[in-house]
């Protein structure tokens, strides 16, 4: 396996003076290609600010990040909207889809922005993903009509519709039941292991974590385990 | 851009009534526009046509010849040739430029005429007058004296008469009657008094009266030529460029109703002026309305903005589905509001039928095109600022909410 992404001395400060927090204090990590890797720790321990780091929407006070050998710290906004775009993948805990919107529409709309419309082939793999989260019947349904478990697959088909690298998971299963969180966990599990993308999947669960094949433990701002 | 123009779209369709009460908003902005236009607009012309209407848009009248002077080669002034003050400066060859007065474009109709000062005698009771030759058939080419007829016709032939009720009222005089008209010239003519009008306007009603080209002639020594050829236009407001034109083509000088009217274009100038103010007011509230509403839009969808952050839209795609969104919402108020104006103004009588006691409107000037276009560019610009706003927005704050 080749190396992905690497982060080294990751630091993140939250405020100033007296105020100032150290989320991150020297953080560093490297994940391979085609890991499905679980990111456990403590609440507080930085996991959420190392997802959003990684997820190149937040830049750390001092450190360096590489992923797929571009520099994600000197990239520019910008730059970092389209990198995002084409290489990672987001699975929020609340899902947060677009409202409005319906299940198709929201699975491609990494593909629209992009492109600056739906195109047919757009739509044509919006479907497949959605037929293999189980919701072929739920394509064109507003978001809003869909269970907790059905929104939270729209969301993993739509983290995967530009085929990113890297998809990255901030406690996706914590808002469902036993049940549809382990829904979700098989077909996160199938996808990396059928088209080898990257998951690093936050989450306090151990059982969950323990259905991925590397577990990665922050505690106070550092990789401890 | 075809996509972020789609997020707009379903933005303003995800919350109907919402969206129907911005629209309504901006189409009350876009009908007092529109109102406003057509009252000012209307007033205008309903001014105008009372105030001018009845006037010569253009008049070109008889320079008043020099004192002809013979000047020895030492330059001292020899003779002095200077005709008698009765006589009446005139336009000789009125006759070669009528027919190409008439073919310019926009000209309405065009009257020869010949002016001059009289006594109208009746008995022992005598009134000075202001007479007027026009020739038959084009009595109310400039001056609509048919249309002020109160007493016989309005048809001068030879040897009859038309005079103002006033007048007619002070010398007791009924249909039929003969007069006597003496002429500043000194020529004395009996006239058969065929006709009475009432215009309203003091002096014309006191001491006017309308003679025939030919009885004018024989009054005032005139065998040949006019004192003056008044005419009227399809448009009044053409009368400075219809002016020039017609100075180019004949080199006569033709003075525009304008020259001499600074007073009451100063007016409609201020009137104007007042309807500028308040259709800006309009338009103002229509940004604010706008703005506030994107806004307000803007802080509501700001999970949503961050996602759509976190997805991979840039910024600029941001910009752009608020900005559309203000400009659809301008487009929908401008054309409901424009129809809305439309429907309103068309129980309204024509800018031709105007009639004191009524609200001058004037349908054709409500400016719709251009309520629309300005009510688009200033929701445009209204929403510029909510769409920086949404622009700014911070993806990872914006979800943690």
């Amino acid at each position: 396996m080749s190396t992905l992404l690497q982060v080294r001395d990751l630091v993140k400060t939250y405020g100033t003076g007296e105020a100032a927090t150290r989320v991150l204090r020297g953080l560093t990590l490297d994940l391979e290609a085609g890991e499905m890797a679980a990111l456990l720790g403590p609440s507080g321990s930085g996991k959420s600010t190392l997802l959003t780091i990684l997820g190149t929407l937040m830049k750390p006070t001092t450190g360096s990040y590489v992923m797929l050998g571009q520099d994600m710290i000197a990239a520019d906004d910008a730059a970092l909207t389209n990198f995002r775009n084409l290489h990672i993948g987001f699975v929020f805990q609340f899902h947060n889809l677009l409202p409005d919107f319906t299940a198709l529409e929201n699975v491609i709309f990494p593909t629209a922005v992009r492109e600056g419309r739906e195109t047919p082939a757009a739509r044509t793999r919006g479907r497949d993903l959605l037929v293999r989260m189980g919701l072929a019947d739920r394509i064109d349904f507003p978001t809003a009509k869909l269970s907790g478990g059905q929104k939270q697959r729209v969301a993993v088909a739509r983290a995967l519709m530009n085929g990113p690298e890297l998809v990255l998971a901030d406690e996706p299963t914590g808002n469902l039941d036993r049940a549809s969180a382990i829904q979700v966990m098989e077909l996160i599990g199938q996808i990396n292991r059928e088209e080898g993308t990257t998951f690093l999947i936050s989450t306090h669960d151990e059982k969950i974590a323990s259905l991925c094949r590397r577990q990665v433990v922050v505690g106070d701002g550092v990789v401890t385990g | 851009m075809l996509y972020a123009l789609k997020i707009a779209t379903r933005y303003l369709t995800a919350n109907k009534a919402q969206t129907a009460l911005l629209v309504t908003g901006v189409a009350v902005g876009v009908f007092i526009f529109i109102f406003m236009s057509a009252l000012i607009g209307g007033l205008a012309e309903f001014i105008l046509s009372r105030t001018v209407g009845d006037l010569s848009h253009i008049t070109i009248e008889a320079e008043t010849e020099d004192p002809a002077l013979l000047i020895s080669p030492e330059g001292h002034v020899l003779v002095v040739a200077e005709r008698g003050r009765t006589r009446t400066a005139t336009l000789a060859e009125a006759a070669t430029w009528l027919p190409l007065i008439q073919a310019v474009s926009g000209v309405r109709a065009v009257s020869p005429q010949i002016a001059g000062a009289g006594f109208l005698t009746r008995g022992a009771q005598v009134a000075q007058v202001s007479v007027t030759g026009m020739e038959p058939g084009r009595e109310s080419a400039i001056l609509d004296l048919d249309g002020y007829m109160v007493e016989g016709k309005v048809r001068l032939g030879s040897g009859l008469v038309v005079v103002g009720r006033a007048l007619a009222d002070d010398l007791n005089l009924s249909l039929g009657q003969t007069l006597r008209l003496q002429s500043s010239n000194g020529v004395t003519a009996a006239l058969t008094l065929s006709g009475i009008f009432k215009t309203g306007n003091g002096a014309m009603d006191n001491a006017r009266a309308f003679v025939s080209l030919s009885t004018a002639r024989t009054l005032f020594a005139m065998p040949q030529g006019v004192t003056k050829i008044e005419i009227k236009l399809n448009d009044l407001n053409a009368a400075d460029e219809t002016a020039l034109r017609i100075r180019a083509l004949t080199g006569l000088d033709a003075v525009p109703w304008t020259e001499g009217a600074e007073q009451l274009m100063e007016a409609l100038d201020a009137q104007a002026q007042t309807g500028y103010f308040l259709k800006t007011f309009a338009l103002i509230t229509i940004v604010i309305g706008v703005a506030s509403a994107l806004l307000l839009s803007t802080y509501r969808r700001r999970p949503e903005i961050g996602i759509m952050r976190a997805m991979g839209a840039g910024r600029g795609f941001v910009i752009f589905v608020f900005v559309a969104q203000g400009a659809l919402i301008g487009l929908m108020g401008g054309v409901m509001g424009a129809a809305l104006g439309y429907l309103a103004l068309l129980p309204f009588p024509s800018r031709d039928a105007f009639r004191p006691g009524t609200l001058p409107m004037d349908i054709t000037q409500g400016s719709y095109g251009l309520a629309i276009t300005l009510t688009v560019i200033g929701a445009i610009l209204a929403s510029i600022l909510p769409a920086r706003s949404a622009a700014r927005v911070d993806p990872v704050t914006a979800i943690g909410q």
